[in-house]
């Protein structure tokens, strides 16, 4: 679990990002945090991981201050995935996927041996080990960034817009099998997005800031489409007319992975035999 | 005898047994140090400007003075510091070796920073966020990535060199050069085309090296270009991979 309590952050040229924060992230669920451009979400989401420092307030993981542990150290316990995928251009896919374990100085073989596992599991063709990031599609350099951030099986994965630079057709593929991924590592994770929709479809719970860095709702899809708290979450969610067209599309998401988890099972069993 | 165009008085352009006669001792001796004062300001060169290059690029404001000092000593003509140095260090490697170390400098200051300042952002952040303290990020992530751009420098650099130590010649400081001015002394072309082949020789061949030394580090360079997006794009596609 992850808790800000009274967390606040002022930048030194005085603007403030993030304004008295209280929130508690369950542990093992995607929680998202939406809202407009600008509004603070990525400065919440690094203090998490001492990208940037809090001004005020404290934040535990597990119950501990990460003020109390070094930079560096509590970094590689925290899995980190971005817009631009932020892979090394210098190293190959499997050792881009490799990093964290290797910085925790895990034998070398076994690093590269767990990473072309974990590239099958995030849907990469293990033929593309041996290649340099520019060589793959965005969509692709996107699963190694999933890859790579759970290379070192972290409890806490944060993730920043990770899905906002691909086309709409490959996002959705890779919103399906995050979801399908995650139901197996039960991470968990803290995801930002500005899509609403986006929020609605991963979000286990969802706490939506507005701009001046406040969190305005924090509450599950349903409670949140069912009761804006005031008028820039029911604006955000496009009013009424928005707050339909999303239940609609959630019941759909709902039916279409009944449908897909038979038709897998299905799969499976024909496997099997 | 040589099939080659004869001077105003019959003087072939290339006489080989001047050449045949001299190879062993003027000939290698002009080339070595032509070697050694070329490749020495690379190398000193290169050990300031890494340092100098990092602190520029991580203390920003020391930048544009640190440019503007390297801009003007590039300016100075190489003639004019040879001149002004023999009067302190005499006819010595030094007087050939300080101006073109501030030379290499001026080239390769700016291709750390430069390097350095390719190193896309969200690519640092990424080294961060995973856990990488500020030494080991340098080494392991900005320094290679710069690499390609560092090495463009050190080619000019090298090649520049090369082409300058000549003129030192003209001062008597040693190099391929001297056999332009034997040649010119004694009015006798020989010399001068063997001297100009063989810079013109070493300049290819230590570009060449150095590309190769620049391509064997940087492989993801040459990865990528025309077949990057050939299978990619289908391959991303919910359904291309294990989807
Ligand atoms: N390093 C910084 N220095 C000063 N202001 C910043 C810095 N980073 C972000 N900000 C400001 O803080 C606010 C919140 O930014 P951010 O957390 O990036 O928002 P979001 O991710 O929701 O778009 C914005 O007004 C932004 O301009
Ligand atoms: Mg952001």
């Amino acid at each position: 679990m992850i808790t800000f309590e009274g967390v606040s952050k002022r930048y030194p040229d005085g603007t403030v990002a993030v304004d008295h924060l209280d929130l508690e992230i369950p542990a093992g669920r995607i929680t998202v945090l939406v809202g407009p451009s600008g509004c603070g979400k990525t400065t919440t989401l690094r203090m998490i991981n001492r990208m940037v420092d809090a001004t005020d307030g404290t934040i535990t993981v597990d119950g501990r201050n990460v003020r109390d542990v070094d930079p560096p150290t509590l970094r590689r316990g925290i899995g980190y995935v971005i817009q631009q995928a932020g892979l090394f251009p210098h190293r190959t896919i499997v050792d881009n996927i490799a990093t964290v374990p290797l910085l925790l100085g895990r034998n070398k073989k076994e690093a590269r041996t767990h990473a072309l596992e974990l590239m099958e599991r995030v849907g990469l063709d293990a033929a593309l080990a041996k290649r340099y990031p520019v060589q793959l599609s965005g969509g692709q350099q996107q699963r190694v960034g999933v890859a790579r951030a759970l290379a070192a099986d972290p409890p806490i994965l944060l993730m920043d817009e990770p899905f906002s630079a691909v086309d709409p057709v490959v996002r959705t593929g890779l919103q399906d099998e995050f979801l399908r991924l995650q139901d197996e590592v039960e991470k968990t994770i803290v995801f930002v997005t500005h899509d609403i929709d986006e929020a609605v479809k991963l979000g286990h719970r969802i706490a939506v800031f507005q701009v001046g860095g406040k969190l305005a709702q924090y509450a599950s899809p349903d409670e949140l489409l069912a009761a804006p708290a005031n008028a820039f979450v029911r604006d955000f969610l496009g009013g009424d007319k928005g707050i339909r067209r999303l239940r609609f599309t959630q019941e759909l998401e709902a039916e279409d992975d009944a449908s897909g988890q038979t038709a897998d099972t299905v799969a499976d069993k024909a496997a099997d035999r | 005898m040589s099939p080659l165009a004869a001077g105003d008085d019959g003087e072939p352009l290339i006489r080989w047994e001047w050449i045949s006669n001299n190879l062993t001792d003027d000939i290698a001796e002009a080339l070595r140090e032509h070697l050694i004062l070329s490749f020495t300001p690379v190398l000193l060169g290169f050990l300031v400007s890494l340092p100098l290059g990092l602190a520029c690029a991580r203390w920003k404001r020391l930048y544009q003075p640190t440019l503007a000092i390297t801009s003007i000593l590039y300016a100075l003509p190489a003639i004019a510091l040879f001149v002004i140095l023999i009067a302190f260090t005499g006819l010595t490697y030094t007087t050939v070796v300080v101006p073109l170390t501030l030379y290499t400098l001026s080239v390769l200051v700016p291709g750390v920073v430069d390097g350095l300042a390719a190193v896309p952002d969200h690519v640092r952040q990424a080294a961060t966020a995973m856990g990488f303290g500020p030494l080991r990020r340098l080494l392991q992530v900005e320094l290679p990535i710069a690499l390609p751009v560092v090495m463009a420098g050190l080619r000019v650099a090298t090649v520049s060199n090369i082409s300058l130590v000549s003129v030192g010649a003209i001062m008597g400081l040693g190099g391929l050069g001297q056999l332009f001015t034997t040649g010119l002394q004694r009015d006798f072309p020989t010399p001068i085309v063997v001297g100009v082949v063989l810079v013109i020789l070493l300049a290819l061949l230590s570009d060449l090296i150095l590309l190769g030394i620049q391509r064997a580090f940087t492989p993801w360079e040459r990865a990528g270009g025309t077949r990057r997006r050939k299978t990619a794009d289908q391959a991303a596609l919910p359904g291309g991979g294990a989807a």
